[in-house]
């Protein structure tokens, strides 16, 4: 019953962010529907999406009638840190995920279930990714309907409170890493510094936010691998 | 909205080749010790870089987001797992909030 064990060890896994990505996906139903979009069509979007930045960055150019290059260009500098992350993922895979596991796996590659996934000390296999998987799928979809269908009704403190919900998962995820590697510790920090250097510098706060994302980790993740490259003398 | 549709299909499958095709493409292991470097630090610059500032913008008030944020970065480097460490900053900001509101009146 291996693996059904792995499956369930996924299913721990993703539950923080399926709490996580109701109070982001309730967030996205409210700002579809005041956008004028239907909430089948909010529902659509986000069941065949499931990415935040990127979704909420279509909305606009969809009710705007804006043209389909609009929306392609908008999608891959918003998402195209996914392309990094799935090379990543790539090396962390078990033997037993074939091609038809990739093809279904990469779809739901989000941030959150990226970055739970490879911070497992050893390699994960399909049980555990699919168990990983289902809930943030469910939460998404289904903190997105309760927006677009109720989210004048709910109570506000408690839709806010859950906003942080995300972040703090990632602050769970990153402090003990960091504990663990004074390297890491240093590389957060610069992201750190850049990030807030685009949300508040005029000018290039005007940058989209997932492109923000794509430009500072990989200038952050670089400059760390050639200056500390892992598992040698850091003098390369 | 007759476009819908064509909107919907178009980001659906944007979205999605750029997150499989590098899953599919690479199945070996990448031996080179930048990429394997790169590829170790980025999960968690990204996570950070998503996190901070952002997260001060997430609740109702900076105070009660400020009071999630530390009681999460406290809770973590105890070790303490994930939802354990998103449920009590989710209560902390709740109680926060309380506070702040108490406090005003």
């Amino acid at each position: 019953m291996k693996r059904f064990s792995e499956f369930i060890r996924g299913i721990k896994g993703g539950l923080p962010i399926c709490m996580g990505y109701l109070g982001v996906s309730f967030a996205f139903g409210i700002f579809a529907v005041e956008s004028g979009l239907k909430i089948s069509e909010a529902m659509l979007i986000s069941m065949t999406n499931l990415t935040s930045a990127g979704q909420f960055a279509a909305v606009p150019v969809i009710t705007a009638g804006g043209s389909l290059i609009e929306l392609i260009l908008g999608q891959i500098i918003i998402n195209l840190r996914y392309m990094f992350m799935s090379v990543a993922l790539s090396q962390k895979l078990d033997k037993n995920v074939n091609i038809f596991d990739r093809l279904i796996i990469s779809f739901a590659n989000t941030d959150e279930i990226f970055a739970v996934a490879v911070s497992n000390k050893e390699d994960v296999g399909k049980s555990y990714l699919y168990g990983l998987i289902i809930t943030p799928y469910l939460g998404w979809s289904i903190g997105t309907l309760i927006g677009a269908t109720m989210g004048s009704i709910l109570p506000h403190d408690a839709i806010s409170a859950l906003g942080v919900a995300i972040y703090a998962m990632f602050v769970a995820i990153v402090v003990p890493q960091t504990k663990e590697d004074k390297n890491m510790a240093f590389c957060v920090l610069v992201s750190v510094i850049l990030s807030c250097i685009f949300y508040y510098v005029p000018v290039l706060k005007s940058i989209p936010q997932g492109f923000v994302i794509t430009i500072c980790a990989l200038t952050a993740s670089m400059i760390f691998a050639y200056f500390a490259p892992i598992g040698g003398d850091c003098s390369e | 909205m007759n476009n819908f549709f064509i909107y919907l299909a178009v980001m659906a499958v944007v979205t999605y080749l750029i997150r499989m095709l590098p899953l599919v493409l690479v199945n070996k292991k990448i031996e080179n010790k930048f990429i394997t470097s790169f590829l170790y630090y980025l999960p968690c610059s990204v996570l950070s870089i998503m996190t901070v500032p952002a997260i001060f913008y997430a609740t109702d008030s900076k105070i009660s987001a400020a009071a999630g944020f530390l009681a999460a970065v406290i809770f973590a480097y105890k070790g303490k797992s994930l939802m354990k460490v998103a449920v009590i900053s989710c209560v902390v900001v709740y109680i926060a909030q309380y506070l702040i509101k108490m406090t005003a009146f």
